[in-house]
């Protein structure tokens, strides 16, 4: 008897646990693929043409969307759950839906002359506090800023030092040599960025100094002037400005597709140099560079004879012999070879105007 | 001109620095914005889908005479004033008549985009029940097929996911699931519908749920549409490598799933082991002795 009864209560027990899931259970065909964290369902079932022209749309719409969204609060009723301030709140897993992000993922900045060198050394960071103890004050105030420690330009006195300049300013010292620090710090970021960034910082003449002499700033000018495609020939000028005499040879390019057999000659020239194991004498370079080798030294030979004579010859031609300084210095550079010679001599010309300016 | 020009305050710091490229992004604006004509449904469609997705839109009053289709560059260009990666344009022409176009921008270069027109339409005002509070985070729900075989359609799925997800949240309040969008996609046309759910008692733990309808409902028909290329969805889709999860070492699986780690120790002298103390066991004075000499004789012996 306890047995029926045993077997009824179970048989029922299991009933009503049916018919309390029946509310909530859904039958579909292909399990729908969940991703809870974005509370995302997707149903791949096929969705019949037929029942959906069959019925009112709207409803057959409504019912799809019930049984689906019905699935998708199962899945996340399974998540655990916490109690946040008198809510039940439930915790979401990471999204595992991939999409595409909004920008580039950052890059890993290089490290700056300083980090550098600390690693090198070894030398770790110390975490130092905001506030210190400030005697005078009788209390804790801020390691830099506003009302801070040790605050020089609050200080109305300052002593002379001994091997200083009585009537200097000791104040404005004080300040002048604030406002270099500061710049040297900026110059410093800059030039870490631009190291970082690869960019190429312009040379030690170019940046700009405290004291420039009117040579650096005319030698900035023309830098910047030649740097354009056109090497400079477009640019605006001063009214009063002169144009610049010696403007550079502008690169000309080959068209990509243009003739064929010019293209296919240069080809083929470039391999026989490159094939060859002795170098090509351009004959008619060659007798120029020694022609104008033979020039050079019959009248270097002149001027010295003519210095010995007249003493005062050397003032007169300053302008060529500073000619041929810069020719000197272009041969010397050149390592004193012939052709170097007649390289050298080329852009000593071009330096000696330059000189002119 | 990044780091050249340091911001001279902290609220344009943290501006900045909010802009910036991060490892774990923001959640993504879209600017919404009318073409150089529209119509009433488009207007009123481009305020509704305002509406939903209402702090993280930004909705254009003026009209803009653009194409996205032939010149995406103003697109660009709003994208990087207002840092918005997504962007809704609704136009109006005889040719194609209410037309919404959704897209996407990935470092401020278009990735997506695709174009919908409208067939049928019903607002949010026509709606008599109430609205789901604006910020709640949405329930989507793609229904049909093709949203996994067709390869349009799997991006406008992967589209409209990002439009419509809110921001990532680590838990919700199950209180608050109200928002269903759902998505069909049958017959070529693609329906989108909006309830408010509404949890009622069932017999166990988790709620049954009843749909009302509200919100925007449209009738969509895919139109044309414009994909990144297979290695610009790649490039858009690579993570940080500092967002991987770190594989914890030693650790291995069996196929039962019985966890195994290994621990590595140092030769052990099994003579010296410390076992249990057995106090009578324990060899007197005199006995140890003897043992010792024992030992000693048998090793002579051997030796």
């Amino acid at each position: 008897m306890a047995e029926c009864n045993v077997d009824e209560l179970l048989a029922k027990a299991q009933q009503d646990e049916a018919e309390k899931l029946r509310s909530i259970t859904v039958h579909k065909e292909l399990d729908l693929e969940f991703d809870v964290g974005n509370l995302l369902a997707i149903d791949n079932n096929r969705i019949e043409t037929r029942d959906f022209k069959g019925q009112n749309k709207e409803e057959f719409l409504r019912s799809l969307a019930r049984d689906n969204t019905q699935l998708l609060i199962n899945e996340i009723w399974k998540l655990p759950t916490e109690r946040v301030e008198e809510v039940i709140v439930a915790k979401l897993p990471e999204p595992t839906t991939l999409l595409p992000r909004e920008k580039r993922p950052p890059k890993a900045k290089p490290a700056t002359k300083w980090e550098q060198f600390a690693k090198l050394k070894g030398i770790q960071k110390k975490k130092k506090t905001n506030l210190v103890w400030d005697e005078n004050a009788k209390e804790w105030r801020r390691r830099w800023g506003y009302k801070r420690v040790k605050d020089d330009t609050k200080e109305w006195l300052i002593e002379v030092p001994e091997n200083a300049d009585p009537n200097e300013d000791q104040f404005a010292k004080r300040v002048t040599a604030k406002k270099e620090r500061v710049a040297k710090n900026e110059l410093n970021r800059l030039r870490n960025i631009a190291r970082s960034q690869k960019g190429k910082v312009p040379g030690v003449g170019l940046t700009p100094t405290a004291q420039q002499s009117k040579d650096d700033l005319g030698r900035a000018v023309t830098v910047a002037k030649t740097s354009t495609a056109s090497m400079g020939r477009f640019q605006d000028r001063l009214p009063k400005e002169k144009p610049a005499k010696n403007m550079g040879k502008k690169r000309k390019f080959e068209p990509l597709i243009g003739d064929f057999s010019n293209e296919r000659q240069k080809q083929l020239e470039l391999l026989k140099v490159l094939g060859n194991k002795t170098p090509k004498l351009d004959i008619t370079k060659a007798v120029n560079k020694q022609m104008r080798e033979e020039d050079r030294e019959e009248a270097a030979a002149k001027y010295r004879k003519g210095a010995g004579k007249k003493g005062r010859k050397g003032n007169n031609m300053s302008g060529k012999g500073k000619g041929k300084g810069g020719k000197g210095k272009g041969v010397k550079g050149k390592g004193g070879k012939p052709g170097g010679g007649g390289g050298g001599g080329g852009g000593g010309k071009k330096r000696s105007k330059a000189g002119k300016h | 001109m990044d780091g050249v020009v340091k911001p001279k305050t902290r609220q344009s710091k943290r501006f900045l620095e909010s802009r910036a490229p991060k490892l774990t992004e923001n959640v993504k604006n879209a600017m919404i914005m009318k073409g150089g004509n529209t119509s009433q449904v488009v207007s009123q469609t481009l305020k509704n889908i305002y509406s939903l997705k209402k702090p993280t839109a930004l909705l254009y009053k003026k009209k803009n005479i653009t194409r996205p289709f032939e010149d995406s560059t103003s697109m660009e260009f709003f994208s990087k004033k207002t840092d918005c990666s997504l962007f809704l344009f609704g136009s109006h022409n005889k040719k194609r008549p209410n037309n919404l176009i959704f897209g996407r921008l990935f470092d401020f270069h278009v990735l997506d985009m695709i174009e919908l027109g409208i067939e049928k339409y019903m607002s949010l005002s026509d709606v008599k029940g109430k609205t789901c509070p604006e910020g709640t985070k949405p329930m989507l729900v793609f229904a049909g097929d093709s949203f996994n075989t067709d390869n349009e359609y799997k991006r406008l799925k992967s589209l409209l996911i990002d439009f419509f997800r809110g921001p990532t949240v680590s838990a919700v309040r199950l209180a608050g699931l109200e928002h269903v969008l759902h998505f069909t996609a049958l017959d070529g046309k693609i329906y989108m519908r909006s309830y408010r759910c509404l949890l009622k008692m069932s017999g166990c733990r988790t709620p049954r749920i009843e749909l009302e309808e509200i919100g925007p409902s449209l009738d969509l028909v895919l139109r044309r549409t414009h994909l990144a290329s297979d290695d610009l969805y790649k490039l858009a889709h690579k993570q940080p490598k500092a967002l991987k999860p770190k594989k914890k070492k030693n650790i291995s699986h069996d196929v039962f799933g019985t966890k195994f780690g290994r621990v590595h120790m140092q030769p052990q002298d099994l003579t010296k082991l410390q076992t249990r103390k057995m106090k009578g066991l324990r060899k007197r004075k005199g006995e140890a002795m003897a043992d010792e000499g024992k030992k000693a004789k048998i090793v002579n012996g051997q030796s």
